[in-house]
């Protein structure tokens, strides 16, 4: 039996949005899972449902071998990161980090430990005496981190908790976040829509889209091997290449080339996916590519170009190569690593 | 330095606007500390006279009223414990009534809510003989219940107190509940520190208007130990002259100063509370 278990877990609002459909997922102890998908797509309502937050219109979740469909939020032993952070402003650092420890009655020389410990491990014991407006962003979201971390709790739910950060903050504390998880091996579940955020910090990635996941693993399995268009098309940095072709007898026709030998049987409209770093500069490559623009990010550059009919085509090569708008590149694909997608459903087919 | 001509204008009105509050009240003190004759023959005083520690003296001790029993001191109490009465459970009650309709999500909360609202077009004046007819038969008259009782529902306060929690983020709450607070304890931890310059402004405000009421307590007491200041300020100093009553004028002069006393208390002693609620932004 693992750790959290959710079993065909369905939200559906009194005014009749279904959020969730028949979820079914299953954590284990340490894990660090991550919730991605596009906003709207009902990965905030999973989580709110964990936390006791939502009701759960049908199914079950279990946590730590507890059914704990209509346990109390306060009773669940569940900690939660907010977006925006939550903190209570009339309190100091020290009273928002002892305030969940008082309701359950601890004693306060343990409250004191217990907090100095805390404050100690998010570097955040010389603002204890301080009310939350008078810190800034990185030090709230600690202030945040440690209310959660401070209680032990069975579960970590993280609930876009970076969003509110300005870019270099972000990455800093998803590294800080993604570190205490490992030191404190509490299991925890993050939700982003930033796909970045979910590849680095997961063990295990759910892509969530339209209130089903669409695709469950880790988060190299996920890149190398997406099921759907969506997965392909949300996971990875710049956007996988899509275009359009047909697929006849093993041979897939495509904006001016073909691909021969593909593995499928499918036959049919289908859609091409192909990631920009995929690709490499040959003399005599399957696709024509003509320059419109380049992006120059320093260790890499990013070309965008126009295909036959494919406009802002994306192609990623090494930085120290330099390209000019207007020239023309040929392309070949690495080692086969092309997707394919059944153009009606956008099911892998490949 | 420049000094722009905005801001001497500026200046000026609120200067104006100070005279025009402070000139009554320095009228009437002045004239508080001349004896009733100056004053009947002359008009009130602009200058001091030499009576104040006698004027001032006859009011604090004199005993008044029909029985010659009631002394403007036990007036200024009666006032206090009625003012205190109201002020205090307007805002409990208001403060609480409006956590239930906000965060207990029932049905008709918002019909409800407009129910109280229009209680503001039933002031007690309106009202006045139900409520005295309901006091009287639950026997209180001549209390400090039924002095109190009847006024302490407020929808005014209840609208503030319901249009504040309405600002706070609903993460506040769901964050307190991960941290294991009932809904009491939400409102006694969270909403009451949160909203403290909102219930001491309510407090003025509800202090004020329990002080001045005079109506109410006119019709419910008969006896003169429950007199209010705003009564007493028609009814004692009077003094008969060939069957005529003539009013002590210089005595109610400083009746009237001693009775601005207990409100500008109550408000430079919360007043602290304001400006550190308007200091500290704590959202």
């Amino acid at each position: 039996m693992s750790f959290l278990e959710l079993n065909k877990v369905t939200k559906i609002y009194p005014n009749g949005t279904k959020a969730v459909h028949e979820t079914s997922m299953n954590v284990e102890n340490g894990e660090f899972m991550v919730f991605v998908g596009p906003s709207g797509c009902g990965k905030s309502t999973l989580l709110r449902m964990i936390a006791g937050l939502e009701d759960i219109t049908e199914g079950y979740i279990n946590l730590d071998g507890i059914l704990i469909n209509k346990v109390d939020p306060s009773d669940r032993d569940v900690a939660m990161v907010f977006q925006n952070y939550a903190l209570y402003p009339h309190m100091n650092v020290y009273n928002n980090l002892a305030y969940g420890l008082k309701n359950r009655g601890i004693s306060k020389e343990d409250i004191e430990k217990k907090v100095n410990e805390a404050a100690k491990l998010l570097q955040i014991s010389e603002y204890l005496q301080r009310k939350p407006s008078m810190l800034s962003g990185g030090q709230r979201q600690r202030v945040a981190m440690g209310r959660a971390i401070v209680r032990n709790p069975k579960i970590f739910l993280f609930d876009e908790p970076l969003s509110n950060l300005d870019a270099k903050l972000r990455i800093q504390m998803r590294l800080e976040i993604k570190k205490l998880q490992q030191k404190v091996g509490v299991t925890s579940i993050f939700v982003t829509h930033d796909q970045v955020e979910a590849m680095t910090l997961a063990d295990r990635l759910a892509v969530i889209n339209n209130g089903l996941i669409e695709q469950l693993g880790t988060p190299i399995e996920i890149y190398n091997n997406p099921k759907s268009m969506f997965v392909a098309g949300f996971i990875g940095s710049p956007q996988m290449n899509f275009l359009e072709g047909e697929l006849i007898n093993k041979t897939l026709t495509s904006e001016g080339f073909e691909i021969n030998n593909v593995t499928s049987d499918f036959n049919g409209p289908v859609i091409l996916g192909i990631r920009p770093e995929h690709m490499s500069q040959t003399d005599k490559g399957l696709i024509n590519l003509s320059v419109d623009l380049v992006e120059q990010l320093g260790s890499d550059n990013l070309i965008y170009g126009e295909i036959k009919n494919k406009k802002d085509f994306c192609f990623r090569c090494p930085g120290s190569q330099i390209i000019k708008k207007g020239s023309k590149l040929s392309l070949n694909i690495n080692d086969n690593n092309y997707y394919v997608f059944d153009k009606s459903n956008g099911n892998r087919v490949n | 330095m420049k000094i722009k001509f905005s801001q001497i204008l500026a200046h000026i009105v609120l200067i104006l606007g100070v005279l025009l509050m402070v000139i009554p009240i320095w009228l009437s003190f002045a004239s508080s500390t001349h004896d009733t004759v100056t004053i009947l023959k002359e008009g009130m005083q602009f200058g001091l006279g030499d009576q104040l520690t006698r004027n001032y003296n006859e009011v604090l001790n004199e005993k008044g009223g029909w029985s010659e029993e009631v002394t403007a001191a036990k007036m200024f109490i009666n006032s206090f414990i009625m003012a205190l009465g109201i002020a205090t459970l307007k805002v409990i009650i208001s403060a609480m009534s409006a956590y239930a309709l906000v965060y207990f999500r029932f049905k008709f909360a918002v019909p409800i809510f407009w129910l109280i609202f229009i209680t503001l077009l039933v002031p007690l004046e309106v009202r006045i003989f139900p409520s005295y007819k309901i006091v009287s038969d639950l026997g209180l008259t001549n209390s400090y219940t039924g002095l109190v009782l009847p006024l302490v529902a407020s929808a005014t306060a209840t609208f503030f107190f319901r249009q504040f929690y309405k600002t706070i983020p609903d993460e506040l709450l769901e964050s307190a509940k991960l941290d294991g607070a009932n809904s009491w304890r939400f409102f006694i931890d969270f909403l009451v520190p949160l909203s403290k310059t909102m219930i001491a402004a309510m407090f003025i405000f509800m202090f004020v208007y329990g002080y001045s009421q005079y109506l109410w307590p006119l019709i419910m007491t008969t006896s003169e130990e429950y007199w209010t200041v705003v009564m007493g300020m028609k009814i004692i100093f009077t003094e008969s002259y060939e069957g005529v009553a003539l009013p002590r004028t210089a005595e109610r002069f400083a009746y009237i100063i001693l009775s601005m006393i207990p409100p500008v208390l109550v408000v430079v002693f919360l007043q602290k509370w304001f400006i550190k609620g308007l200091i500290q932004t704590e959202k």
